[in-house]
């Protein structure tokens, strides 16, 4: 039987209070939102936390998805579910279902939250490699204040994010939707993580691809952004050589680690494919 | 600490430790036995029951989580011998063999038919994709859902006006 070990519990009432307890027990304690990843770590004891701040009765205020003034604001506590159903997102941010119907599965997307997958910092989580393709940022907010931290700034390393132990995730942003996106992933298995999957949203001016955003992930020790490969794709018309030369780039720019979904080459090729891919779905879905 | 939670549709209370995982309390301080423990890893979905009305796996769901919530097992969706329309659906179409996986099947099918009465046959695979079955090769089990639509569903499509 696995259980975790020891922790004391409280149940925050407010976004404050939440702010306050981290405050008062430190970087040894943890949110827990819908805990379908902190449990099960707890559960291997690969995470122990002495207290768990569960934040579930702030649906009120943090979940939520919404256009407002031409950006997409998603509430931290708005579940994987949430995202999927969301006709705006299916309609404009379609990459963001692209993503979630490769991730876990109905019972998980019912209880895993979209602030969960970014303050988890799996490099393999499919969320956070998704809304890097969107240039999004994520709004942070602690005992100084608020701020914002650009998406593939957030993780620092394996599990690890740039915020303050007192500080708790409010929601992600996308500031416009993209004419056309895409996200493809290869699973070794229905719903588990990637060998390599990856993102990109593009915004053209008439012909052209104006600005691109790749996001990737499992293939490096973070969630990635492949600005070298966005470089190669702007400014330029769509067509198949460029696609295979922005992936070529691609490649070089990830990290993949040697594990049992795959060798580095293994997913290095798959980025090169996939890219071609999302490319040519993107361009597809965003011509008029 | 001292939970209270309304599983089906009965307020229960206990004393139970923080780091207790809902699937224990249904079945250890219940004795609620219908819903079964499996992989302990949120993989085969054998432990699913409703939290506030959606079918969630209880092996990753803290009990203290679900204080002052709604929770409904197998045991809450038929009263006694009158079964409810998937579980004679899963009867009558040989939903099951060893019987393992069949209360968190019909948990997660029972949510589907309440959002969605007629299910495609793609519908009801991908509701399902959470819980595992390793007898049937799950064509009985999609019949058995199949067959529940039909009996609880208009005969007629019904066309928004």
């Amino acid at each position: 039987m696995q259980v975790p070990a020891q922790f004391e519990y409280e149940v925050a009432g407010s976004v404050d209070e939440a702010i306050g307890l981290l405050k008062r027990y430190g970087p040894e304690s943890r949110l827990l939102a819908g805990g379908h990843s902190l449990i099960p770590m707890m559960k291997l004891r690969l995470a122990f936390p002495e207290v768990l701040i569960d934040i579930h009765e702030l649906d009120g205020d943090l979940r939520y998805v919404r256009e407002e003034d031409g950006a997409l604001r998603v509430g931290a506590l708005a579940r994987h579910r949430d995202l999927l159903e969301s006709p705006v997102v299916q309609e404009r941010y379609t990459l963001l279902a692209d993503a979630e119907k490769f991730i876990a599965d109905p019972l998980v997307r019912n209880m895993g939250t979209v602030g969960g997958s970014f303050a988890h910092a799996d490099p393999s989580e499919d969320l956070p490699a998704a809304f890097i393709a969107l240039g999004s940022e994520v709004l942070a907010r602690g005992p100084r204040g608020e701020r914002t931290i650009a998406v593939e700034d957030l993780a620092v390393g394996p599990f690890e994010t740039a915020l303050e132990p007192d500080e708790i995730l409010i929601e992600a942003r996308v500031p416009s939707a993209p004419q056309g996106s895409s996200y493809f992933k290869v699973e070794r298995r229905a719903g588990d993580y990637a060998s390599a999957a990856l993102g990109v949203a593009l915004w053209m001016s008439g012909d052209e691809i104006e600005e691109a955003r790749i996001g990737m992930c499992s293939v490096g020790s973070t969630t990635l952004r492949a600005r070298g490969a966005e470089e190669v794709l702007e400014g330029q018309r769509p067509d198949g050589e460029l696609y295979r030369r922005a992936a070529e780039r691609a490649a070089e720019e990830c990290d993949p680690p040697d594990d049992a979904r795959g060798t580095p080459e293994y997913k290095r090729d798959l980025v090169r494919v996939l890219l071609v891919r999302a490319l040519e779905q993107a361009v597809d879905r965003g011509a008029p | 600490m001292r939970i209270q939670v309304n599983v089906n549709g009965e307020s229960r209370e206990a004393e139970v430790e923080p780091r207790l995982l809902l699937v224990h309390f249904i079945r250890d301080t219940l004795g609620l036995t219908g819903t079964h423990w499996g992989c302990d890893t949120s993989n085969c979905g054998a432990c699913t029951v409703h939290l506030d009305g959606e079918p969630v796996k209880s092996c990753t769901v803290l009990a203290v989580r679900a204080n002052g919530h709604d929770v409904t097992t197998i045991e809450g969706i038929s009263s006694g011998a009158d079964l409810s329309l998937l579980q004679q659906g899963f009867s009558k179409e040989h939903g099951l063999q060893c019987g393992f996986c069949t209360p968190g099947m019909i948990m997660t099918a029972t949510a589907l038919l309440k959002s969605t009465p007629r299910p495609s046959e793609d519908e009801i695979r991908e509701a399902i994709s959470g819980n595992l079955c390793r007898c049937t090769g799950y064509q009985y089990i999609i019949r058995s859902i199949e067959w529940a639509a039909r009996q609880g569903a208009p005969t007629q499509v019904e066309v928004m006006p």
